[in-house]
């Protein structure tokens, strides 16, 4: 939440700095450094700082805005929004003519981009709730359609002798570098709408997003905060249509939301994240298609998201590709080496002649190993690498491997809580001593040394010592008659 | 619509109705989707304090019913009162426990987050979560074992554990009346057993507790009071005397031909 609201403060700063303080040249030298960053990211013209202050702040509110459509799963609402927007631009240019304008008059256009992008929304709706299409066929139609229409009212009014409606095409692919002091005013108001609301709002759209009914039956207007949420996105949408175009603009609401995901569990979070990716983006992105001239920059700046997306994607902490497959590989490692220990202990102790007698760490031979849980000779070759690098195995003899004294002692613990947990099935959770084998194969490697004090406590006529209780169930017969004869 | 509708099985609880002091008092409830009546001229008078288990096959409209009573799906006729009063001027009285499946266990929030959702209606708007919510919400996560949990991100928890959650949310919005949808479902049996304690501790505290139950083998340890439903109310009253072979095959087996005949015929001119 804070860090929704200093990135906040610090953007509306930065913009106030930089619009009124002219050139960057005139600072002290403590800022040289800083100046010379500033100069390549801002390009020390005014409308280049204006174009890149503006793509950036719009980036933060669909940052924001995308995070609550995203949850809401309603992202490609968006996308009719900005389609449906775009017969609405004709429409207000021929009204706005009609009326004796000029026609091209910015807030007009956007009004009706607006007007018509709500207009799509609704028509899907209806779409929807009248008859049995989908959601997704019923936004094809919106979305094709009312393209459609718009580009039909563009080669309409292009037509028109007495009208000059250059320009107007921009909106489809955006065309930030022709933005305006006036434009950057709009864009900071929406900002600030949206960011209001996340501040504001934030359990309320919450609620609404993770459980719709549960909110209701609170009593949360759910219709009121659903409009309210369309109403935020119509007007990231619409003032997004000059920076980056109608067709992009939906990459710019769902990228940074969905990017953010993979860095954090927490809302709050995700929202300030992809506030900042959203912001970032924008900010590279138009610096970049600055610095490089004829570099469309709604695509630039797309491109600039993507690129941050894929990184999240991939080293995203909370659910990246790498930590995640890092973590699933650390865990079978970790199995595979519990399992081969386990072995080698329950070998052991079909080996002891009396029950009654400590368990003795005799040379285990491989055959009966590999038989004990069905190892291919690779399969055990490389568990008993890794044993080996961890010293707790050690060879003895041709054919013949002995737990070393850490080694031992890891299989004895490995086994006792492989029985506990048994034990603890059987007894609460009704599970055949048969079957209970299994069950527990998968459990006992995420077993801490808190859950097995839980055990112990659970499980109180254990002896409490760190002795290894019996296995409940029958070890395979056959490896540890094998095991038996070998040793005679 | 009504006159298809034959009474013969109306509420068995044959006891003096004060509908003003009860928590659930339903009249002639009726709930239909595209036109296809999904529970059907309910009569139904719950007594403080019991634990009700609603029973019914698939399909006989277990939900509906209880999202009928909180406004949460249209209704095409009769009312329903909450301790004499409509539901939405009492909806501080009353808890809800939805089905675990009807949301999104991917949301990036933890469970504290979700049980806290409980104080939100009586928080309101604009004001954010504070200290006093999570110390609620904490307690409540302490009454269905979960404390250690409160700040794991809830996809990270198991079915059983996100049921609890849900349970938990539940008791932080301190009703006297609760409606649960299926908390039994597919959980393991330490948090079966969970929940029956909790039900049991809300019994004792004079709570009464609405639950949508599919397994008819705990029917009669569980519930004092049960509700045999399948899209009318077959039979309502206390356990021992409603939970009759009779009864179920009723709820169950016997068809409705009429009542399917009519509901079948409407689904076509529908369509």
């Amino acid at each position: 939440m804070s860090a929704v609201k200093s990135g906040l403060i610090l953007l509306v700063a930065l913009a106030l700095l930089f619009l009124s303080a002219g050139s960057v040249e005139a600072r002290e030298s403590a800022w040289q450094d800083w100046g010379y960053v500033w100069k390549v990211l801002t390009l020390q013209s005014y409308n280049a700082r204006l174009v890149i202050l503006s793509t950036s702040l719009l980036g933060m509110a669909s940052g924001l805005v995308g995070t609550f459509l995203l949850l809401r799963k309603r992202s490609l609402m968006g996308d009719v929004l900005s389609h449906a927007a775009y017969p609405g631009i004709g429409m207000a240019f021929l009204v706005m003519l009609l009326l004796g304008g000029e026609g091209k008059w910015l807030p007009g256009l956007l009004l009706g981009a607006a007007a018509t992008g709500l207009l799509g929304v609704l028509m899907v709706l209806a779409i929807r709730n009248t008859t049995r299409l989908k959601d997704d066929a019923a936004m094809g139609i919106v979305m094709g359609v009312s393209f459609g229409l718009g580009v039909a009212l563009m080669k309409m009014v292009s037509n028109l002798p007495q009208a000059d409606a250059a320009g107007l095409n921009s909106f489809i692919y955006g065309t930030a570098a022709s933005m305006i002091f006036g434009d950057f005013l709009l864009i900071l108001v929406v900002t600030t709408g949206a960011a209001l609301a996340s501040l504001f709002l934030l359990k309320e759209f919450a609620i609404l997003c993770f459980d719709e009914s549960f909110a209701a039956s609170q009593g949360w207007p759910t219709l009121f905060l659903d409009l309210a949420m369309l109403g935020l996105v119509t007007s990231v949408t619409v003032v997004g249509l000059q920076a980056v175009g109608l067709v992009l603009i939906i990459a710019f609401l769902i990228i940074p939301a969905t990017a953010a995901r993979f860095w954090t569990h927490d809302l709050r979070g995700m929202l300030a994240l992809a506030a900042v990716i959203g912001g970032a983006s924008g900010w590279i992105g138009s610096s970049l298609s600055a610095l490089f001239a004829d570099f469309p920059t709604g695509a630039v700046i797309v491109l600039v998201a993507a690129a941050i997306f894929l990184v999240s994607m991939l080293f995203g902490p909370a659910r990246g590709v790498v930590p995640r497959s890092w973590r699933h590989a650390r865990l079978r490692r970790k199995v595979g080496r519990q399992h081969l220990l386990r072995a080698a202990y329950e070998i052991l102790e079909g080996q002891q002649p009396d029950v009654a007698e400590p368990i003795r760490n005799l040379p285990i031979a491989l055959d009966s190993l590999m038989t004990h849980r069905s190892w291919s000779a690779q399969q055990i070759n490389r568990l008993l690498r890794t044993a080996r690098n961890e010293d707790h195995l050690e060879e003895a003899g041709p054919g013949q491997v002995r737990l070393s004294e850490a080694g031992f002692g890891e299989a004895a613990r490995i086994t006792r809580n492989h029985r506990l947990w048994e034990l603890y099935l059987i007894r609460y959770a009704d599970i055949a001593p048969s079957h209970v084998d299994r069950d527990a194969d998968l459990v006992e490697h995420v077993l801490d040394a808190e859950v097995v004090d839980q055990l112990e406590s659970e499980l109180q006529d254990r002896p409490s010592s760190l002795e290894v209780p019996p296995s409940p169930h029958f070890i395979d017969q056959r490896a540890e008659s094998q095991a038996i004869h070998r040793k005679a | 619509m009504k006159s298809f509708v034959d009474n013969r099985h109306a509420p068995a609880d044959g006891r003096p109705e004060h509908p003003d002091n009860l928590p659930l008092a339903i009249h002639d409830l009726t709930v239909a989707y595209h036109r296809k009546p999904v529970i059907w001229d309910i009569e139904l008078n719950i007594p403080e304090g019991k634990l009700v288990g609603v029973v019914g096959p698939n399909g006989a409209g277990k939900s509906t019913l209880l999202k009928a009573c909180q406004d949460l799906v249209p209704k095409t006729s009769g009312e329903v009162h909450i301790y004499g009063a409509p539901y939405k001027s009492c909806r501080s009285l009353v808890g809800y426990v939805p089905q675990r499946e009807s949301v999104d266990w991917d949301f990036p929030v933890s469970a504290l987050d979700v049980v806290a959702m409980g104080t939100y209606g009586r928080l309101g708007w604009f004001r954010r979560v504070g200290k006093a919510q999570k110390r609620v919400a904490m307690d409540a996560l302490e009454r269905v074992g979960i404390e250690h949990l409160a700040n794991r991100q809830i996809s990270q928890l198991s079915g059983g554990q996100q049921q609890r959650v849900f349970l938990a949310r539940a008791l932080a919005q301190d009703a006297r009346l609760y409606f649960m949808d299926e908390p039994f479902a597919a959980v393991d049996a330490a948090t079966e057993q969970a929940i029956v304690t909790l039900l049991k501790e809300l019994n004792r505290g004079g709570k009464t507790c609405l639950i949508v139950h599919h397994d008819l083998s705990s029917v009669t340890r569980y519930f004092d009071w049960l509700v045999l439903l399948n899209m009318r109310v077959v039979a309502s009253g206390p356990t021992e005397e409603v939970f009759t072979r009779e009864n179920l095959q009723k709820t169950y087996g016997g068809k409705l031909s009429l009542l399917d005949d009519v509901v079948d015929r409407l689904r076509h001119v529908s369509s």
